[in-house]
């Protein structure tokens, strides 16, 4: 049997965002988005949990030090998005809808190239608490 | 006297920001709620009222009707909205917790059954901040 054990971080930040794509027509975007595409934005206190997999440390006892893997966030992801406008703010969503399933997307690239290849990484994104998204889905 | 309290939930966006004051000013005294952008909050609204449950059906108010009266009066007003800029009963008002409180609480009083009364508008702006105005 081997240790591979996962830790988990839980963070949040509240953002403000729309749902647009600007080469639809204002009525196919009311029809797709509904009131998600108000112009004047709408906004969510978005939850987001971290996971982390793999062996612990021998000598530490410790996967990832937790303390560090939230840092880590708080400097990547909450500093570009907490108090934010998704669709203005941070240069990742100029171009690409801020979906619950495209910002947990954006943020496990900005968090895959932090963490150590040894483990796995996991994004969980609650925009509300009764909707969220999970990448990569296994 | 009994207490009935039904839970809603709106997402909006918003800025603390006074028009009266400099940036900086702004900056200070609101941190981040001042960006000029707008943020967002799930916001969860509870609305508790009082009265005497009826002998014939044992309710205070059809807690269904209770529900459709607050998505008349606020939630249509309020969900997926900016409430800096959309919402008549916050113009020229800041859009704080404590203040959209009071504003829902004025929506709502006016347009209750003459035999409940409206007890307390309490109203989550996240899981940690919450602001309650009982109408005194």
């Amino acid at each position: 049997m081997n240790n591979r054990i996962s830790v988990f971080r839980k963070e949040h930040f509240n953002a403000a965002h729309r749902l647009h794509n600007p080469k639809w027509t204002e009525e196919k975007n009311d029809s797709v988005f509904g009131k998600c595409n108000n112009p004047n934005y709408h906004g969510h206190n978005y939850d987001l949990i971290v996971k982390v997999t793999g062996v612990p440390d021998v000598e530490t006892g410790y996967l990832i030090d937790l303390k560090m893997l939230s840092n880590l966030i708080k400097e990547n992801i909450l500093e570009k998005f907490d108090h934010k406008n998704l669709n203005l703010d941070p240069l990742e969503f100029k171009n690409l809808n801020p979906t619950a399933e495209n910002i947990a997307i954006v943020i496990y690239k900005i968090l895959r190239k932090k963490i150590d290849n040894k483990f796995d990484l996991q994004i969980r994104l609650y925009e509300t608490e009764r909707n969220f998204v999970e990448y990569p889905s296994q | 006297m009994v207490y009935l309290t039904r839970v809603e939930h709106f997402n909006a966006a918003h800025k603390l920001y006074n028009p009266g004051w400099d940036r900086e000013k702004n900056e200070d005294v609101f941190g981040k709620c001042a960006n000029e952008n707008w943020h967002g909050h799930n916001y969860e609204l509870y609305v508790t009222i009082k009265g005497n449950a009826n002998s014939d059906t044992g309710f205070l108010m059809d807690a269904k009707k209770l529900s459709l009266l607050i998505k008349e009066f606020v939630l249509n007003k309020l969900d997926h909205k900016n409430l800096n800029v959309e919402v008549d009963f916050l113009q020229n008002k800041m859009c704080s917790t404590e203040n959209l409180a009071i504003g829902i609480w004025q929506q709502l009083q006016p347009n209750l059954p003459g035999e409940v009364q409206l007890h307390c508008i309490k109203l989550y702006e996240t899981p940690r901040i919450y602001a309650e105005y009982y109408g005194d």
